[in-house]
């Protein structure tokens, strides 16, 4: 059996998954990235190694993603997580075309192709407004654990208009709007229209094209998954490992080049090893 | 042979050089001198009365290029210019008005300014300012904007009139009388520099490209819009089309694998030049076009300053053959035929943040593109001058993410016996 690895950096929390050749999701791991980039990939990866249970040489090949990807200094190589997304999402749901991955710090919608392959990709400007940094700026505000509040979203009845989907001033607007009495659920439902809005207008830069699967931490916000949904008209795909998604797709091509190696044949400089993958899944 | 390009940086460099020790020359001696802008300009009219053109513009990128840019655009937000303002125009501002800026006193007080503004109206102030400021006079030049394929024949005798005032100026600040003969020589000189112009954009056409139309244009920017019309233009330019040739016979590039072709649109972000070419070149990117490189004027379509009509030539480039007096949908027309002509695999948008005058249209224009055109189309955004807006890892990371679909794409196109086996 061959195994692959990949290891998402993100700016708020990394992941690791190990995948079997089966493809099967054999382990995976989480935590929070903190200040030291690298000891946090590492500290993913033993873990994701310690629960799959396997020696570490059995892991044939490492691909390190997310904006820590150059930190992860024991993988292979690099991809970006905009592939891996595309690449992850594509595999858990084959008919995805839109990928919509709403992170710490970015919010990315991603055009697939048949193949997986990302056809185009628009992301939010350097800037924090409208990404999950702004979900957790405003639980803050609020004074509640950050999971609590898409589920308390949806009691809002009357959802307060933000003026803003500025991360820094999103505090005094909702400060404001608690001064005059605004219930919480109406300010919070507030809040995931504001990102939701954002959101629609990054995915109509790359098209509206179904079916659409999310993926990054913010899936796991059923305050946040309703509001696309209504706002798209139509259902997304969230998968329970959504968050994972994209070192998914890094193990991914990870165990399509450990598959290369094992063949013995040449590594190429294409996407982890696309080009075999590639065959593969056509055959 | 020579390493890449190598005989092109150095008579560039030593051309561009030269001019700096005249402009010095000049802050020494009070020899007349001029402000004038890059784009679209009349550097012709300055020259047939020894008038040394000297540009706030490339003031900017040169303090930009240097990382000098940031304190003078601090000192003029300080001075009481917007966030918002063109980063250029601060840091020339901030150069201008405050003390001692890098370089300062090689650069003369100029005799008069001359704001040959086309499409930036940004512009406008900045000159009015440098004038106030540096207490000489201005003379307005009026280039109505394009906003069909060509000028009127109004507008180009608006402009030519404007040109006779312009002259008139010119007169008076070196009391001499303009002859017509000179400035027809000088347009026959510019008109010789255009054709190598066109010449190296067309060598371009190889694969690979000779030259990155893009990063490496600037060497070839210096000479067309500072020295043209004289005779190191022409040298400059018998220097570039012969290395150019050289390396398209030998098949060499300015990367060992060209593996992409790309159209560039927009200023490159000056601060982190190396860094940003760095991260085009990892993938084997190669510009073969730029519409950067044609702010001054467009040659490579064969718009020629003619000395048989030197002035409605002169206007002619003022109200048409350059980028930015052209209205979007004309600047549309210009990509689309870079992409088609030079045979480019994707267009790549670097918008500027401090210009939104340039920058405007250009979510719609990679929307065109993308979608209409089905051209593989990249937005980045920083800026031209000021190094607060560029973000290493994002730019790096949207690149990487391009190119990445970019190579997935191709491979899917292979023919059969890759993927379908």
């Amino acid at each position: 059996m061959i195994y692959g690895a990949g290891v998402d950096v993100g700016s708020t929390q990394t992941k690791a998954v190990i995948l079997s050749s089966g493809r099967e999701i054999v382990s995976r791991a989480l935590a929070m990235t903190g200040a030291n980039v690298t000891k946090a990939a590492e500290r993913t990866f033993s873990e994701a190694l310690a629960a799959s249970g396997l020696p570490r040489e059995k892991i044939g090949y490492i691909i390190g993603t997310g904006y820590g990807r150059y930190k992860v200094t024991f993988g292979d190589s690099q991809v970006t997580e905009i592939s891996c997304h595309a690449r992850g999402a594509h595999f858990m749901f084959p008919n995805t075309r839109t990928v919509i991955d709403i992170g710490g710090q970015d919010t990315k919608a991603i055009r697939v192709g048949t193949n997986g392959e990302v056809v185009d990709f628009a992301m939010n400007d350097k800037c924090a407004a409208g990404t999950g940094r702004f979900l957790s700026a405003s639980a803050e505000v609020l004074d509640l654990p950050l999971e609590k509040i898409g589920a308390l979203s949806l009691e809002g009845k009357e959802p307060v208009r933000l003026s803003t989907v500025c991360t820094v001033f999103v505090e005094s607007d909702i400060m404001s709007y608690l001064a005059q009495g605004k219930k919480t659920p109406d300010i919070l439902a507030g809040v995931h229209r504001a990102i939701a809005a954002r959101t629609i207008s990054l995915l109509q830069r790359i098209g509206l094209s179904p079916e659409y699967t999310m993926t990054g931490g913010v899936a796991r916000n059923i305050g946040m998954v309703n509001c696309l949904e209504e706002k798209l008209k139509t259902q997304l795909n969230v998968s329970a490992d959504s968050h994972f998604m994209g070192a998914i797709g890094a193990a991914l091509f990870a165990l399509e080049r450990a598959e290369l190696a094992s063949r013995g044949k040449r590594e190429e400089a294409v996407i982890g090893g696309w080009e075999d993958g590639l065959q593969e899944t056509k055959q | 042979m020579a390493e890449y390009g190598t005989a092109v940086h150095e008579a560039s460099r030593k051309a561009m050089s030269a001019w700096y020790d005249r402009l010095a020359l000049a802050a020494r001696t009070g020899a007349p001198s001029a402000y004038l802008m890059i784009s679209g300009n009349c550097v012709e009219i300055l020259r047939s009365f020894d008038i040394e053109p000297a540009f706030p513009e490339v003031n900017a990128l040169q303090l930009a290029i240097r990382k000098q840019s940031l304190p003078l655009i601090l000192k003029a937000e300080e001075i009481g210019y917007s966030s918002d303002n063109c980063a250029y125009v601060k840091a020339d501002a901030g150069f201008t008005f405050g003390e001692g800026a890098p370089g300062a006193g090689k650069i003369p007080k100029p005799t008069f300014i001359v704001c040959n503004f086309v499409g930036c109206h940004v512009y406008i102030k900045w000159f009015e300012h440098c004038s106030e400021f540096l207490d000489v006079p201005l003379t307005m030049l009026d280039i109505p904007f394009l906003r069909s394929d060509r000028p009127s024949d109004e507008d180009i005798h608006y402009v030519v009139a404007q040109l006779k005032n312009l002259i008139a100026s010119c007169e008076k600040a070196t009391g001499k009388a303009f002859d017509i003969d000179r400035l027809r020589e000088i347009c026959a000189l510019s008109a010789k520099a255009e054709a190598g112009w066109q010449r190296c954009k067309d060598l371009c056409k190889n694969s690979p490209s000779p030259m990155d139309a893009y990063f490496d244009a600037i060497n070839l920017m210096g000479p067309i819009n500072v020295l043209r019309g004289t005779q190191d233009a022409v040298d400059f330019f018998d220097v570039a089309v012969r290395e150019y040739e050289a390396l398209v016979k030998a098949k060499k590039g300015p990367i060992p694998q060209e593996k992409f072709r790309i159209v560039v649109e927009g200023p490159p972000p000056y601060p982190f030049y190396r860094q940003f070419r760095d991260l085009f070149a990892a993938w084997g990117a190669v510009a073969v076009q730029s519409t950067y490189s044609t702010v001054g004027g467009i040659w490579e379509f064969g718009f020629r300053h003619d000395p048989k009509r030197p002035l409605e030539s002169i206007a002619e480039q003022m109200l048409m053959e350059n980028l930015c007096n052209r209205s979007l949908l004309e600047r549309y027309k210009q990509i689309r035929r870079y992409v088609e002509d030079w045979r480019a695999d994707a267009l790549v948008i670097h918008s500027v943040k401090s210009c939104r005058l340039f920058s405007a249209g250009q979510g719609d224009m990679r929307d065109y593109f993308a979608n209409e055109l089905g051209v593989p189309t990249l937005l980045v955004e920083s800026d031209l001058e000021d190094p607060r807006y560029y973000a290493q890892a994002m730019m790096k990371n949207r690149i990487d993410a391009f190119f990445e679909s970019l190579e997935h794409r191709k491979l899917l196109k292979k023919p059969q016996g890759r993927t379908t086996a």
